[in-house]
């Protein structure tokens, strides 16, 4: 295996809140090689997005705060780089895409100004190039017309065609990892599809990294080769995407891939029932020692509630369940 | 093309508003105590029962008042305001000598108070809970709630009567006789404590509104995306989020503009500044209807005009606005 291109290791952010400390990510760690696509899947709130602006250091201080770890992008530690470093990287070597196409787009700057904006920033190109670059980037990522639609606002265009140029941003400069933090859940099912044969296709073409946080499995299952599974902050079991799917052994992960809906070709008067996983996602400064998913498991014994379980495996695949300790 | 309809039905409805607001005015101040032929003869030191019927003949006051009305903006299409009943000379030329120090000494306060105001606002967005932001809001809630004219009186005693940095009144000095570069020194030189003093009450209301503008705009995603782009902070705060905080400082501005006009009446009487609201208050006292009537037309046309001025800028700065749904 190669050197990885980015590394977390035990990484902690800390948010002050009126009811005390809440840990949001605890002793987070995982890798990724170039050119691969790491999915981050789980319920909201339990750290994946935090996640990512924790790379990209955009954790809002206050009331946020990185407690500890590293974070090495082709070895350079992250964490301890000065402001203006973290500038240079973000939207050039790593840049996200969010969750809000509607609204992650500045409503009075014209499309092409906003990517534009970032090539200029990064690569110093002229207004005219920038522009320029800025059809290029729109036609490659699906938009018909480019030239036209550079001078468009975002309410001219439609949430997937804004999710498009979201894309275009964050691919610009062409980055070694893409973060997409949720990119279709706004959107509807047909421009879902169509917006994930997009990453597909854009990462086989310039061959950049891409984390993919979805809750959507159905989208893991197309795109990832990793799999990481968090829940309160934590990271409970990571592995390649056939194991994860296929095997999983920790009761989180069981209970996300049976909560996704069965679509049967011919719905019988006993269809099968929708599961869920019972309870919910525990408040993170409330958090007792033990493990933060027993309170929710099936299969908890007196050692989950006391003693929370280490991540613990090989390189393939690790979990954090006291019921695998081997 | 789009715009010149726009523009055309724009100034239709400002001309009928005008003409509502005269015929709306000279109905009022009929209604107001007070003979205006008395008055009149009051000028002239005193008179007979059949001198004073002379000047009601003379002056069409013995006419119903609808066929007054009707004279009277008949001859106001021509530019004929009627004489003064005080100077004896045509009210237009009255308005006229008047009319630039008041536009001068309104337009120096409104950018002093957007200009100021706005910035203000920015610096204590950034540090809502700090120091800076409270001492703002403390200031604003000082100068928001001052009268105006108690105001102008304390900066007088204490910026021209204790510390003679400023003059007392007018709005140049007679006895320098200076032209050119040093009457515009000597000008401004006047200028600032009246401006200042109109400006401060609405200094407090920009700074307020534009904190609360702001802090709203900073919480916006496409905030966080200016910031993934690896944009300064300065280009984050002054580009992307101040451009769309100010819309709400333009539309207060402009709605503000008729109250800034009468705050320069009281103003002007302070300072003995020699424009429209001086000439407005003194008119009223002596019971001037012509002069009253014309300026009340002058106000009324720059508040429509400064509505206008609004609209346009609105549309240059917004393009939702300007371009629409398409």
């Amino acid at each position: 295996m190669s050197a990885p291109l980015l590394e977390l290791s035990d990484v902690e952010v800390e948010f002050r809140t009126r009811d005390g400390i809440a840990r949001v990510l605890n002793r987070v760690g995982f890798s990724l090689s170039s050119g691969s696509t790491l999915g981050i899947v789980g319920e909201s709130g339990c750290g994946k997005s935090m996640t990512a602006l924790t790379i990209m250091r955009l954790v809002p201080q206050p009331p946020g705060r990185i407690a500890g770890g590293i974070i090495r992008l082709d070895g350079e530690n992250l964490l301890t780089a000065t402001e203006a470093r973290m500038r240079e990287i973000r939207g050039n070597e790593v840049s996200m895409v969010f969750q809000e196409p509607m609204t992650s787009l500045n409503p009075v700057f014209s499309v092409g100004n906003q990517i534009a904006e970032t090539v200029r920033l990064h690569q110093g190109l002229s207004k005219r190039e920038a522009l320029d670059r800025a059809v290029e980037m729109l036609a490659a990522v699906g938009i018909p017309v480019p030239e036209r639609r550079i001078a468009e606002y975002p309410h001219q265009l439609s949430g997937g065609m804004r999710q498009r140029v979201m894309i275009a941003i964050g691919l610009a400069c062409g980055p070694r990892l893409l973060i997409a933090d949720e990119p279709t859940t706004a959107l509807d099912v047909t421009v879902q599809a169509q917006i994930f044969d997009l990453l597909i296709d854009l990462k086989e073409r310039t061959g950049t990294s891409i984390i993919l946080i979805t809750h959507d499995m159905g989208a893991i299952a197309e795109m990832a080769e990793r799999v990481v599974v968090m829940y309160a902050g934590r990271i409970v079991e990571e592995g390649p995407v056939e194991v994860i799917l296929g095997d999983p052994l920790h009761p989180y992960t069981r209970g996300l891939i049976n909560c996704v809906p069965h679509l049967e070709e011919r719905p019988s008067p006993e269809r099968r029932p929708l599961t869920e996983i019972a309870g919910m996602v525990p408040a993170l400064t409330a958090l007792g020692r033990g493990c933060a998913f027993a309170p929710r498991c099936n299969h908890a014994t007196a050692l989950c509630r006391e003693q929370a379980p280490p991540l613990e495996g090989g390189d393939e695949h690790r979990v954090a369940c006291w019921l695998h300790e081997r | 093309m789009q715009l010149t309809i726009i523009l055309g039905r724009r100034l239709f409805y400002a001309a009928a508003l005008i003409a509502a607001v005269v015929v709306l005015n000279f109905l009022l101040i009929r209604l107001a105590p007070g003979d205006p032929a008395l008055t009149i003869a009051g000028e002239m030191g005193g008179a007979t029962e059949e001198i004073i019927e002379d000047i009601r003949r003379t002056y069409g006051l013995d006419e119903p008042l609808h066929h007054q009305l009707l004279v009277y903006m008949k001859r106001m299409l021509s530019g004929d305001l009627g004489d003064s009943l005080f100077f004896n000379t045509p009210v237009m030329d009255l308005i006229l000598a008047r009319l630039g120090p008041t536009v001068l000494l309104v337009m120096t306060a409104m950018t002093l108070a957007v200009t100021l105001g706005s910035f203000l606002g920015v610096l204590a967005a950034r540090n809502p809970e700090g120091l800076f932001s409270n001492l703002i809001t403390v200031l604003s809630l000082v100068g928001y709630s001052a009268p105006v004219f108690w105001t102008g009186i304390m900066l007088l005693i204490v910026f021209s009567a204790m510390i003679p940095l400023f003059p007392l009144s007018g709005m140049y000095d007679v006895r320098l006789g200076a032209t050119g570069l040093a009457l515009a020194v000597d000008v401004l030189h006047h200028l600032i404590l009246p401006a200042f003093t109109l400006g401060i009450i609405f200094l407090a209301q920009y700074s307020r509104i534009s904190r609360a503008s702001m802090l709203d705009v900073l919480g916006a995603d496409y905030v966080r995306t200016a910031r993934a782009k690896g944009l300064s902070e300065r280009v984050v705060l002054y580009k992307h989020a101040l451009r769309n905080a100010v819309l709400p400082v333009v539309t207060l501005a402009g709605l503000q503009f008729g109250s800034m006009l009468s705050g320069a009446v009281l103003v002007e009487t302070v300072y003995n500044w020699p424009g429209l609201g001086q000439l407005a208050f003194e008119s009223i006292l002596r019971r001037d209807h012509p002069t009253i009537l014309g300026i009340l037309f002058f106000a009324s046309g720059m508040v429509v005009v400064a509505n206008l001025l609004t609209d346009l800028t609105y549309r240059i700065i917004d393009p939702r606005i300007r371009t629409g749904r398409s």
